[in-house]
């Protein structure tokens, strides 16, 4: 199989078996959202622990690139302080993915951290790049 | 100039006329455009007729004195008249709108709004584009009124015995249905809907965006109130569609949108409208437009609309043949080419559509993922997506068969 620069094993790895993935009931937080330009859905539940992210869940349906970048970024966001995500841009999503997002599908790779920033802080807007 | 159009069955000798695909994808092949369904690719008559009017007869129409602006108001009159005359219409009936959307959202405000009232229904079916939703859920809203849909089989198709039955109630003023499915492909029969909602009193109203630039479509045939079509699906320019509308109602109906060309007189505090189909088009109307959907009407005839359709039949066909030879496909709508038209939307296990898409492109191969602005469809199909590949005049075997090609390379990138 030739290493394709943008579906790299890793990405679809994490897009075959996505971490934190599921429902997390209780939940202290959650949010749910969709890409309005293909209709591709994520929701995500969390627990909170003393201003930290004790726990998280993905769910939801998409592509590879929405599916593993929401996989990536929940190893990242376990352990982090729930006031912190807020202040995430998209420059944190796409250095994780670490592939190059054209512009149709950067809706794709952004949608995770849309969500989080949604259930932690209720900014329903997209993430913005801070290098512009 | 240019030659008449052949079609000679399976393979097509009109690439040619289309410019845009001499170029090449990612892959340095010349594309294969698989998307018409979203936009046809325009052929050099319709170029050329559109930069014609603009290099020698630009003016503002009616009312110029002038020899440039005569000009200009006979291409656009004479246009209206062509376009009447291609879909077995009248030219007073034949309104020209921005598009499709332009002119469902005309019948709504204007017709819809004077005949729709509390607990009256407007009824629709679960497979029509947003385009043919969303107006008549913001008249309802607005009118106290209930959108109902009518269900889709697993077949994709309608059942006549359900519009039977929602119609006995009484209640539906209006029914609005999709010629051709923009995702199943799926050739509704429209006549007969159309037939049975004027025996119920209900008005009716036929989305042919998919069906005009690839079926002979009489409008006078389908016998529906109201007929609307876009320009940019039939080979023709962005920025125009049409409403064939009953002179009758046309008559009677208030217009939605005031302004210039569409009065007889002005006063301080109310005016008088013009005829139909002037009423119903306010401020300066896509002229160039018109002139481009004009040649593209004229190509599409000189072809005749009988060969394209069998020649989109014959494609339809070879993919419907062709695409379950790809492991973990699904394809959706009827199985019979001759129950559809030249679109066909699918699903590959462990691959979503946009990643389909995006490995489909780098072939050059170019197909459509999404909901494909049917959202309600996409619940009802269980998916959030499809893909979807459909068919025009240029499209090849050869073209069908990069795509199944793509597709199984796709499934390789995916290691399934």
């Amino acid at each position: 199989m030739a290493m394709d620069e943008l579906y790299r094993d890793y990405i679809l790895d994490h897009y075959k078996s996505p971490r934190n993935f599921g429902e997390l009931d209780p939940h202290d937080l959650q949010w749910h959202d969709h890409n309005p330009l293909c209709g591709d859905e994520l929701g995500v539940h969390v627990r909170v622990e003393g201003g930290r992210i004790a726990e998280l869940r993905f769910h939801g349906q998409g592509c590879a690139i929405s599916q593993a970048s929401a996989s990536i970024a929940s190893e990242e966001l376990v352990g982090m302080e729930v006031d912190d995500v807020a202040r995430l841009s998209a420059d944190w999503v796409t250095d994780l993915l670490g592939i190059d997002i054209s512009p149709t599908r950067r809706k794709c790779a952004l949608l995770s951290l849309k969500v989080m920033r949604g259930a932690t802080s209720g900014d329903a807007s997209w993430p913005e790049s801070q290098s512009v | 100039m240019m030659g008449s159009p052949t079609l000679t069955g399976a393979s097509i000798e009109v690439r040619a006329d289309f410019p845009v695909l001499e170029r090449t994808g990612r892959d340095g092949r010349p594309i294969a455009y698989l998307d018409s369904a979203a936009t046809s690719q325009k052929p050099s008559a319709v170029i050329e007729a559109m930069s014609s009017y603009f290099r020698h007869s630009n003016a503002n129409i009616h009312r110029g004195v002038y020899q440039l602006a005569e000009e200009a108001t006979e291409l656009y009159e004479g246009a209206r008249r062509r376009v009447a005359g291609f879909c077995g219409s009248d030219a007073t009936g034949t309104i020209f709108t921005a598009n499709a959307t332009a002119a469902i959202n005309l019948v709504a405000l204007s017709y819809g709004r004077e005949h729709v009232g509390p607990g009256d229904e407007v009824l629709i079916t679960h497979m029509e584009h947003h385009s043919n939703i969303v107006p008549w859920q913001l008249l309802c809203e607005d009118r106290g009124a209930r959108l109902r849909y009518l269900s889709v089989s697993d077949e994709g198709t309608l059942s006549l015995e359900e519009l039977d039955s929602v119609l006995a109630e009484g209640r539906v003023k209006l029914v609005a249905v999709a010629h051709i499915s923009n995702v199943l492909g799926t050739l509704n029969p429209v006549g007969e809907i159309v037939a049975r909602a004027r025996a119920a009193g209900a008005a009716t109203l036929v989305d042919g965006s998919q069906a005009v630039p690839q079926l002979p479509v009489s409008v006078s045939e389908v016998d529906a109130d109201f007929y609307v079509w876009t320009g940019h699906k039939a080979l023709g320019p962005t920025g125009i569609g049409v409403l064939h509308g009953r002179r009758s109602l046309l008559e009677s109906m208030r217009p939605a949108i005031g302004g210039g060309g569409m009065i007889g007189h002005v006063g301080l505090d109310r005016s008088t409208w013009a005829e139909p189909p002037a009423k119903f088009e306010a401020g300066t109307p896509p002229i160039a437009e018109a002139v481009g959907l004009a040649a593209a009407i004229d190509y599409l005839a000189a072809i005749g609309m009988e060969r394209v359709r069998a020649h989109e039949r014959e494609l339809t066909a070879h993919a419907l043949e062709r695409l379950p030879a790809v492991p973990g496909i699904t394809v959706y709508g009827p199985r019979d080419p001759e129950g559809r038209g030249g679109v066909i939307s699918f699903a590959i296990e462990g691959l979503h559509p946009h990643d389909v898409a995006e490995l489909c492109d780098r072939e050059g191969v170019c197909v459509r993922a999404g909901h494909h602005c049917a959202q309600p469809l996409m619940r009802l199909l269980g998916v959030g997506a499809t893909a979807r590949a459909s068919f025009h005049v240029y499209n090849t075997h050869e073209e069908v068969d990069r795509l199944v090609e793509a597709l199984v390379k796709a499934r390789s990138v995916f290691g399934l």
